[in-house]
């Protein structure tokens, strides 16, 4: 069998690679706080890599990513330099931000990263007015609003829809389901039993996918940025994922039954997405453990150059509040 | 020399900015068609057209976060809060997002968004619609907080607004777009964290912003007849607090009250007596006193809501009885 017949091998395992390089680059994280090297929540997307993955894969460099606190992977995904994402983490001069933001905050304005938002829908009227900034400039940019499915509730999400399809804005309102916000199930939290049909009432388009299938995730945004890009105005998708780990590295996830994280773990996005490459037959195990070396070097590359990097010069206390001249 | 209203001065700001600058637009409640609630922005759909003076639905989050994040993209949004008090709805956009973009991105971001807001009481709106809350905003680091109190400032202070990088709160309040004064036809801006004497005096200094200004200059007239001379101080700029010509004024005069429309416990009148005290302890020759509003909710009846505002006898009695000024 062909896994898809419009990407390249390269393309294939690219997209092995980024899964793999945030899934090494998270459990790295996950050792380095246990270590105290990395301080406050840290936020593990662990299971939920084909989403990012499958989204950028499709992106073009005039988009713009915004995301909530689970942000390591859009980050990576969207092209962070890991060394930066991880020297940001350990609150080093290095990092992405100077040490300033931390994990929950992830911003690159190089890829046009508008970072993590850390308060629950808050990127959402933020990401809005990007969209806003594109329709009013005329370009062809579009952006990926990324969500929980906890930020569903928030009145920020349903004044955004609304003003989005209102002005028509460039906007893709993609609410990662992971069935948490933190311990509570969605299903208990939000009256709106199949998630995507919220969109309806404002006349949005909307679509439900797999977010456990990096190529599925990758095939339905092809469409879905068609649409955006084109003048066609917001699109909402609900991708169903799950987090392996905890809603933070606080926490041990008691509430969650045995069976459904069994469910969950046999869908694993990254071995399986191995085993159908393998299966395809168009790369080689040798090849893909060429590439788990790789990424390897990398993340043990990106853990060295955090902890090699120095404190910020405590003169950065008061730097960036306010822009210097005018 | 032409002389204008406060309303007029805020709309040729405006207007020369939109003329100027394709990337100023401006979007809020009604500020459409209907012309905006205190009639600011009345012909500019006409003349401007929907895409830059835009009509919002009543979502002050949304369209609040919306202008910082229109412009994190490199726009200047003008974003009209029909009033300070519905700030609260947007409170998350502008105190954890856009006073905080550019620190939390360690400078690779910044939100230059100004938000234009009604404020101030005495039109019998009650409680919900005539507080005063630029003292919370001016609590932040990275934002501007900015109160014009006469045409002449509020033209200056807008057109510098325009030339910021980082948020700025521009309040006007409600019982001033009526007040006249001749502007120089000559294009000048006023920046921020320079405080303006509006009357010079020797005896007691007040410190003052917005509509306040006009009440201490009333006490000071006053006072005058008394022969007692007091300096008026217009601080204009809340944030940044300019506080030299406030030492200046006191180690002149030795005694200062500080008057504002805000409820006095924890008002900004107290952070400027704390900072007065620190700096001026030896040049005062009597406690520095905050004249503020009284601290209950604003009441709707007309004199209970005259009695909960600082008026010029108020100032005058403070004055007297705390400072030992006229007594």
């Amino acid at each position: 069998m062909t896994v898809a017949p419009d990407i390249t091998k390269t393309e294939l395992v690219q997209l092995y690679q980024q899964m793999k390089l945030i899934r090494d680059f998270e459990e790295a994280c996950a050792r380095q706080y246990m270590r105290g090297r990395i301080r406050g929540f840290l936020h593990l997307y662990i299971g939920e890599e084909a989403i990012a993955v499958g989204v950028m894969s499709v992106m073009q460099p005039q988009d713009y990513v915004i995301t909530h606190y689970r942000d390591h992977g859009h980050a990576l995904a969207r092209g962070m330099d890991p060394n930066a994402a991880m020297a940001e983490l350990f609150g080093r001069a290095t990092g992405s931000s100077k040490g300033k933001g931390g994990s929950m905050h992830l911003v690159d304005a190089n890829v046009n990263m508008m970072g993590g938002y850390a308060i629950v829908g808050g990127q959402i009227p933020l990401g809005t007015g990007l969209a806003l900034a594109n329709e009013y400039s005329g370009n062809d940019s579009v952006v990926v609003c990324f969500i929980g499915d906890g930020a569903l509730s928030e009145g920020e999400f349903h004044e955004g829809m609304n003003l989005a399809k209102i002005w028509n804005l460039p906007i893709i309102f993609f609410c990662e389901n992971n069935l948490y916000g933190m311990g509570a199930p969605v299903s208990e939290v939000f009256a709106v039993k199949d998630i995507y049909t919220i969109a309806e009432p404002y006349g949005i388009p909307a679509i439900q996918i797999d977010g456990m299938d990096v190529l599925a995730v990758r095939e339905a945004m092809k469409g879905v940025f068609s649409h955006v890009r084109n003048g066609g105005g917001p699109y909402f998708v609900e991708a169903l994922a799950y987090r392996f780990r905890g809603h933070s590295m606080a926490d041990p996830a008691e509430y969650r039954h045995k069976e459904e994280e069994a469910y969950w773990r046999q869908r694993d996005p990254l071995p399986n997405f191995r085993t159908q490459l393998l299966a395809d037959g168009e790369v080689t195990e040798a090849e893909l453990d060429e590439v788990d070396a790789d990424v390897e070097a990398i993340v043990d590359g990106a853990v060295a150059f955090a902890e090699e990097s120095p404190e910020p010069d405590p003169s950065e206390l008061y730097t960036d509040i306010v822009g210097e001249g005018s | 020399m032409a002389e204008i209203t406060y309303r007029e001065a805020v709309a040729k700001a405006l207007e020369e900015a939109l003329d100027a600058d394709e990337r100023v637009f401006i979007m809020g409640e009604d500020v459409g068609a209907y012309g905006g609630a205190y009639a600011v922005t009345k012909g500019m759909l006409e003349k401007y057209g929907p895409k830059r003076i835009r009509e919002t639905p009543i979502s002050e989050s949304v369209f609040v976060g919306a202008g910082a994040g229109a412009a994190m993209a490199g726009l200047k949004p003008v974003v009209e809060l029909m009033t300070i008090n519905f700030s609260l709805l947007a409170m998350d956009q502008i105190v954890n997002h856009a006073t905080k973009v550019r620190y939390m991105s360690g400078g690779q971001l910044s939100s230059p968004v100004i938000y234009r807001a009604v404020t101030g009481g005495g039109a019998g709106l009650a409680a919900t619609h005539s507080q005063s809350l630029e003292h919370w905003y001016a609590n932040l680091p990275g934002m501007y907080v900015v109160l014009p109190a006469t045409p002449r400032d509020a033209l200056g202070l807008l057109r510098e607004a325009f030339t910021m990088q980082d948020p700025v709160l521009y309040s006007e309040h409600a019982l001033l777009y009526r007040v006249r004064e001749e502007v120089p036809d000559e294009y000048y801006t006023i920046p921020f964290g320079v405080a303006d004497v509006k009357r010079r005096g020797s005896d007691v200094t007040l410190v003052a912003y917005s509509r306040m200004v006009h009440i201490a200059l009333d006490a000071a007239q006053a006072l005058a007849e008394r022969g007692v001379e007091a300096e008026v101080i217009d601080l204009r700029t809340i944030r940044p607090l300019d506080m030299e010509t406030v030492y200046e004024s006191v180690r002149k005069t030795n005694r200062v009250a500080v008057v504002e429309e805000t409820w006095r416990t924890g008002g900004l009148a107290a952070e400027i007596a704390a900072q007065i005290q620190e700096v001026c302890f030896d040049y005062l020759d009597g406690p520095v006193a905050r004249v503020g509003g009284e601290d209950v909710p604003q009441p709707y009846a007309s004199n209970l809501e005259r009695l909960s505002i600082p008026d010029a006898d108020k100032v005058i009695r403070t004055l007297a009885d705390v400072v030992g000024v006229g007594a």
